[in-house]
């Protein structure tokens, strides 16, 4: 089964502001999509509408030819979401993290899948630690964890490059083009170069809204 | 059109193909609701604090107004349960506050099971560590308030009832006003006149108890407030978390 | 159906009709009041008992009324907002809110100078009034929740959801505050629940409701008009208008 996730003359007004509109895309499997723009642009709402979680859009959204709107129970089970901060709770340890978001996600409950996904993301050693002693770094990487650990086709990442090392960025870059190699799909914002290949696309957003109000 | 046919099958089993939906509701509920109990035991103080809190109001009273226990003991259902009540309110706010700041919310409202049945179950752990702990606490204050003897056991199940519709119903105040750096009064204003019902019937109960009267109805009533808090408020604090997560 | 609804929700037609709509609601309000105050003030018999302190009937009653009936529609177009998305039904709740807690104030202080003569005090905790002063707190927690959001979709929907949850409230507060007022103060006689009172009296009385009513949607009206400018000033229609009129 393919995937597809298309948007029809989709617009975003904030507080009397058109953010984009008339933004027409069609993301299918084996794509690296990166939004790019300047600050303000609307990169992140673009993202949050994307991913379902913003209703406040003019235009429509299609999630494998079926309007969002009735199909996003089928579209959630797909997704995996990345957002600006990494959702990980200080108080617990990165293996306590990672059991409640494989519950959430409706994945059986597998320790042995938790500790491989945190090796995955260079924690070993770290697995019991609380994760507020851990740098922003490794909590990133222990939210970059998820990645590995359940399997979503369509993974939406805003700047998931943030405090992360080179090595940790290489990694991670591989583990992007690697997924869409599988089949899988990917939307992605980022101030890091992405290494151009045949699966990368470009999605371009206005200059900071200067059409607002026309 | 770069094709995902091209990709070996063994990799689709890797689990990069579209999925369907899982049913995992119960099991992401029970997550939910350990996840919430180990956070709050590992804060002892934010379970601590409202009964402090509570402590400490009703200390406040005796020297505020008199020590004379004839006094106090015909003001202290009342009491009891005002002070009760703030103690559960001041509590709420970082109900939903620090999954709010550390992402976690956003996460919650992208999982794909519904989104009332997740915050019952924070709910719920905010009622048992913070409800249940404060109806336990009150008959010892109402010892120091020189409460009625035969008012205890109905002081103590009047809060715990009550108490549950005050988490309910706070946590759509705290669900609004998570994405305000200030909203600590704020929540009081929207939640404090929505309360009125269940103090009535609360501090009814204990008193009906003082009286000798029947607090059957009393309780009923509470039982009554409770079951349509939890028919409504769920789906309200969902949409409200929708809200807040945009502001 | 649909159709029907957008055009209604175009707050375009909405400012064309409502202009010819508004010089009749102000005339029917203007003429009623005037009609039903000098009635009332002047012609209507006095009270038995009450003398002529129960005059002030006339602007309590109405005004109670009207405070009610505000937070209900209030909490309507909230609903019709949420659920079609018109953004006309939002600005109309935004804009009644204000005359609502006014309204609420002026119930509640005719019901304090109505207290004077009649209970000796300007406050009693009377039922219909402590019920009036939590729908006053109702209306500030709406209008400081809009308030306290800096994106104004949010304050939209976030003060929907405060006064739907509100409205199924309402119905609530209200009964149990008057148990509890039956409880506590069985004595005492409230102001306005009353034996059957004669023709002459109350004709008066309904004028003036519905001249309060009459003058609640020619504010509204008026207030929503200014509001549509105000949210659409960007767009063509507002520009092309504001030409015309050779600003």
């Amino acid at each position: 089964m393919s995937l597809r996730l298309q948007a029809r003359k989709l617009a975003c007004e904030r507080d009397d502001r058109w953010l984009f509109r008339g933004l027409d895309l069609d993301i299918r499997a084996g794509e690296i999509v990166r939004v790019e723009g300047p600050n303000g642009s609307g990169k992140t709402t673009l993202l949050k509408i994307l991913s379902g979680q913003l209703a406040d859009y003019h235009g429509e959204l299609f999630w494998n030819e079926a309007p969002m709107r009735r199909s996003r129970k089928a579209f959630l089970a797909n997704l995996l979401y990345l957002g600006h901060s990494p959702g990980v709770k200080a108080a617990l340890t990165p293996l306590e993290n990672l059991a409640w978001y494989q519950a959430l996600a409706g994945e059986p409950d597998d320790a042995a899948a938790r500790l491989e996904a945190l090796a995955s993301v260079g924690l070993v050693g770290f697995e019991e630690v609380p994760a507020g002693q851990l740098s922003a770094g490794q909590q990133r990487r222990v939210a970059l964890a998820r990645l590995t650990l359940i399997p979503r086709p369509l993974w939406v990442l805003d700047e998931p490059f943030t405090a992360i090392d080179r090595d940790g960025v290489v990694a991670l870059e591989a583990r992007l083009s690697a997924h869409a190699r599988q089949g899988g799909c990917v939307l992605v914002t980022t101030h890091h170069a992405l290494a151009a290949s045949s699966a990368l696309r470009r999605i371009r957003l206005g200059q900071g809204g200067d059409d607002a109000g026309a | 059109m770069p094709g995902p046919d091209a990709s070996p099958v063994s990799e689709q089993q890797a689990g990069v193909a579209c999925r369907e939906p899982r049913e995992g509701t119960a099991v992401a509920v029970r997550a939910t609701l350990k996840r919430d109990l180990v956070l709050m035991l590992r804060r002892r103080s934010e379970v601590l604090n409202p009964l402090v809190f509570f402590a400490l109001v009703i200390t406040l009273f005796p020297i505020g107004i008199s020590p004379d226990p004839a006094l106090l003991a015909s003001i202290a259902p009342g009491l009891l349960w005002v002070a009760a009540l703030l103690a559960a309110l001041l509590s709420l706010d970082s109900l939903f506050r620090s999954d709010f700041e550390d992402g976690s919310l956003e996460q919650l409202l992208l999982s794909p099971q519904p989104l009332p049945a997740l915050v019952l179950a924070k709910v719920a752990v905010h009622w048992l560590l913070t409800g249940l702990p404060l109806a336990l606490m009150a008959p010892v204050l109402g010892i120091m308030l020189s409460l009625p003897a035969g008012s205890y056991a109905v002081l103590a199940l009047s809060l715990a009832l009550g108490s549950a519709s005050l988490s309910l119903i706070g946590a759509i105040g705290a669900a609004l006003i998570v994405g305000l750096s200030r909203g600590g009064v704020l929540l009081s204003l929207l939640v404090l006149p929505l309360y009125i019902p269940v103090l009535i019937f609360g501090a009814g109960a204990v008193q009906a108890a003082i009286l000798g009267a029947g607090v059957a109805a009393h309780l009923a009533i509470l039982g009554a407030l409770l079951a349509v808090a939890l028919m409504f408020a769920p789906w309200a604090i969902a949409a409200s978390l929708r809200i807040s997560i945009n502001g | 159906m649909w159709a029907f609804i957008h055009k209604l929700g175009s707050p375009k037609w909405f400012y064309a009709i409502s202009a010819r709509l508004q010089p009749w609601c102000w005339g029917a309000a203007v003429a009623l009041i005037l009609v039903g105050s000098v009635w009332g003030l002047a012609f209507a018999p006095a009270d038995y008992q009450q003398g002529n302190s129960f005059r002030i009937i006339y602007v309590h009653v109405p005004a109670a009324f009207l405070a009610q009936s505000i937070f209900v529609t209030m909490a309507v177009a909230g609903m019709i907002f949420m659920v079609w998305r018109i953004k006309l039904a939002d600005m109309a709740a935004a804009m009644m809110a204000p005359l609502g807690a006014g309204m609420t104030f002026v119930a509640l202080f005719s019901g304090a100078v109505w207290g004077m003569p009649t209970w000796g005090t300007w406050w009693m905790w009377d039922a219909r009034l402590t019920s009036m002063l939590i729908l006053f707190f109702l209306y500030i927690g709406v209008i400081a929740l809009r308030g306290a959001f800096a994106s104004r979709d949010s304050a939209s929907r976030a003060a929907s959801v405060l006064a739907m949850v509100g409205v199924i409230n309402i119905p609530i507060i209200k009964y149990s505050v008057e148990w509890w007022y039956t409880l506590h103060q069985p004595a005492t006689f409230s102001i306005t629940s009353r034996p059957a009172m004669p023709t002459e009296m109350w004709l008066p009385l309904l004028l003036m409701v519905l001249g309060f009513y009459c003058f609640f949607i020619a504010v509204t009206l008026m207030r929503t008009r200014s509001e549509i400018l105000r949210r659409e000033s960007s767009k063509r229609w507002v520009r092309e208008l504001a030409a015309e009129e050779g600003t």
